[in-house]
């Protein structure tokens, strides 16, 4: 967001000046973390941005350090691990850490996408931003897949040949295509060797996106509950200290429950298969995938056919692509969409329901709830969205960001210094 | 070298506008050397993660079956992968006998040692002489799990991951699967001695 609102840097020492006339880095940050202007009414579902940025370097960093002790080879992987667990110094906090803030970090990650989804933020001038999010989302799915089959236990093993087997539905070369991803005719030595090598890859090809991110959202500025732009000085509130302490409470209060997890919890999210070295010979009973994954394991699985089970697996994230043109309503936020605001909770529902069906057997009464729940999701997107635009009536929205929350600013006297009475340095649409 | 100049093209080509010039020639060569470059270049970046040569050479096995009962069955790994040889009791035979194609899911056969039309009657999953044996992948066609013996609706196997069910000849009936299981290239040697691979 172009902004004059609060005075920008302005280096105070002679070596600040010298540093800024040369590589003006204190600059940016400054003017994208202290001076920024943030809409003053943000909620607390708008700090999972930065709670999503600390839980990508924790990830990292216990990640890399997990790289020191791991062998990634198939007679080994699930000895390190256990090695990691008893004796490395520390190993079994360094690896719960690593292990629940992948849960972690799928946890802020749903919450920032339906409060995207709530709030309209994926509408225009934001797609690109919205766009780039969606990819994040594929890569940590990409990074956590690999992850999970690094230690190289029943469900890694199956995991692995089961989502890769997936590409085999392609027509034509879907088998070459397997055999490419193994390197092998079935999940092996070098199937380990290079999830390994992109799992070290993935995370910092997910850092390079969010500066995407990032970028995108600091030219448009962020969205808030009322989905009106920002038009006065008004509006909005320095990042630094109000975005920053908010961010920094809300993200206290994640870590506890991410401690919470690792020291009381540390494998009420895993499953105890993978604890079980891999055996190719023996797929386990029930196999499933992570928690986060279970709503697109239960499409793929709804579907009777191969090849149409995973076009709609890739399709029910592929949609998130095209969402900003599928919502044809001009209103933004769902507080001020009445009928919208119903559906995204049945939404909400229908894709916890799809996410129990993944985890429970492919049988009975659980396929066809599945296969109910897999046509509203799409209907939802294909037929609920671009409809309520055209037949919703929306609630009146406030004059401005400022009045929503401070009452009307301009009584009908109409005080023109009224409250500051700042002008808009420009105006936006 | 000479430096074609705008003002010279004009004065010596009026249609320089509309006409190929050498420039345009040059243009388009470099592209097209650039992209095949690329291509090549990239190519072993792509290709490395192909199966390599030792993966390649693990190509056949030899199996003695000398110890296996009617009705039982052993599993052997060809390829990283398990492959189920199984001496069909004459009843599970009949079964699968009994089946006409057209009940079948996939009507082909998918027997290596076959031609790859040949249709997916009982004979056709095993070799002529030795019916009996099922040689055969025992990896799920849908998502490569390995499926359960004697299990499902048609005493065949049957998947836990996702529900497909195959009758006694390794074919599949109901659900996501979309292929019959496959039968590898195998050769008896003598009476008890098979070669997979």
């Amino acid at each position: 967001m172009q902004h004059d609102y609060f005075p920008r840097y302005e280096p105070k020492t002679a070596v600040g000046r010298w540093f800024d006339d040369r590589l003006p880095l204190t600059r940016l940050m400054y003017d994208s973390f202290v001076a920024y202007p943030v809409p003053r009414n943000l909620n607390y579902f708008y700090t999972f941005g930065g709670i999503l940025s600390i839980m990508l370097v924790v990830q990292i960093v216990t990640g890399v350090v997990l790289a020191m002790h791991y062998v990634p080879h198939e007679d080994f992987a699930f000895d390190s691990i256990e090695h990691i667990m008893r004796n490395v110094n520390y190993g079994w906090l360094l690896r719960y850490i690593h292990s629940n803030g992948a849960s972690m970090f799928f946890l802020a990650v749903y919450i920032h996408i339906f409060r995207g989804l709530y709030f309209g933020s994926y509408k225009a001038p934001r797609e690109i931003l919205w766009i780039l999010g969606v990819v994040i989302f594929l890569l940590m799915m990409a990074t956590a897949f690999m992850g999970y089959v690094l230690p190289w236990g029943q469900m890694s093993f199956w995991g692995a040949t089961v989502i890769t087997n997936l590409f085999s539905a392609i027509p034509l070369v879907g088998e070459s295509v397997v055999t490419w991803l193994w390197g092998g005719f079935a999940v092996g030595q070098p199937t380990l060797n290079r999830f390994y090598s992109l799992h070290y890859l993935l995370p910092f090809m997910i850092a390079g996106v969010v500066a995407l991110h990032v970028w995108a959202l600091h030219v448009t500025g962020q969205t808030n509950p009322t989905g009106i732009e920002v038009k006065s000085k008004q509006d909005v509130v320095p990042f630094t200290p109000h975005a920053t302490i908010k961010d920094a409470f809300a993200m206290t209060l994640f870590l506890i429950l991410f401690a919470w997890f690792v020291f009381y919890l540390p494998n009420y999210l895993g499953h105890a298969d993978n604890y079980q070295k891999a055996d190719p010979l023996v797929t386990p009973a029930h196999i499933v995938p992570e928690w986060y994954l279970l709503p697109f394991y239960a499409i793929l699985r709804a579907v009777p056919s191969k090849l149409f089970g995973v076009v709609l697996m890739f399709g029910s994230i592929a949609v998130l692509f095209i969402l900003p043109w599928l919502d044809t309503s001009r209103v933004r936020s769902a507080n001020y969409r009445p009928l919208y605001r119903q559906f995204f909770w049945i939404f909400v529902v229908v894709c916890i329901g799809l996410g129990y069906l993944g985890a429970k057997p492919a049988e009975g009464g659980y396929v066809v709830a599945a296969r109910i729940l897999t046509i509203y999701y799409f209907a939802h997107f294909f037929l609920i969205l671009p409809l309520l635009g055209l037949f919703e009536n929306p609630r009146p929205r406030p004059a401005s960001i400022a009045d929503s929350v401070l009452g009307p600013a301009d009584q009908p006297s109409g005080a023109p210094a009224a409250a500051g009475g700042v002008a808009a340095p420009e105006t936006r649409g | 070298m000479t430096r074609t100049t705008t003002a010279d093209l004009g004065a010596d080509a009026p249609d320089a506008e509309t006409e190929a010039t050498r420039r345009d020639f040059l243009l388009i060569a470099t592209g097209a050397f650039a992209a095949v470059g690329t291509a090549a270049a990239v190519w072993p970046f792509i290709h490395q993660m192909n199966p390599d040569a030792s993966a390649l050479a693990l190509s056949s096995i030899e199996v003695d079956i000398s110890s296996i009962e009617e009705g039982q069955a052993i599993t052997v790994m060809w390829q990283g992968k398990p492959v189920s040889i199984r001496y069909r009791s004459a009843a599970e035979m009949e079964e699968a006998r009994a089946t006409p194609v057209d009940d079948l899911a996939d009507p082909l056969a998918r027997n290596d040692n076959l031609d790859a039309t040949a249709p997916a009657n009982d004979e056709n999953r095993s070799v002529p002489g030795r019916e009996q044996w099922l040689i055969m992948l025992k990896v799920c066609t849908h998502l490569g799990c390995i499926p359960l013996d004697e299990a499902g609706e048609f005493g065949g196997w049957f998947c836990p991951c996702h529900g497909s069910h195959y009758d006694t000849a390794g074919r599949i009936r109901i659900g996501p699967a979309p292929e019959n299981m496959a039968i590898p290239p195998f050769e008896f040697l003598d009476e008890t001695l098979v070669r997979i691979g």
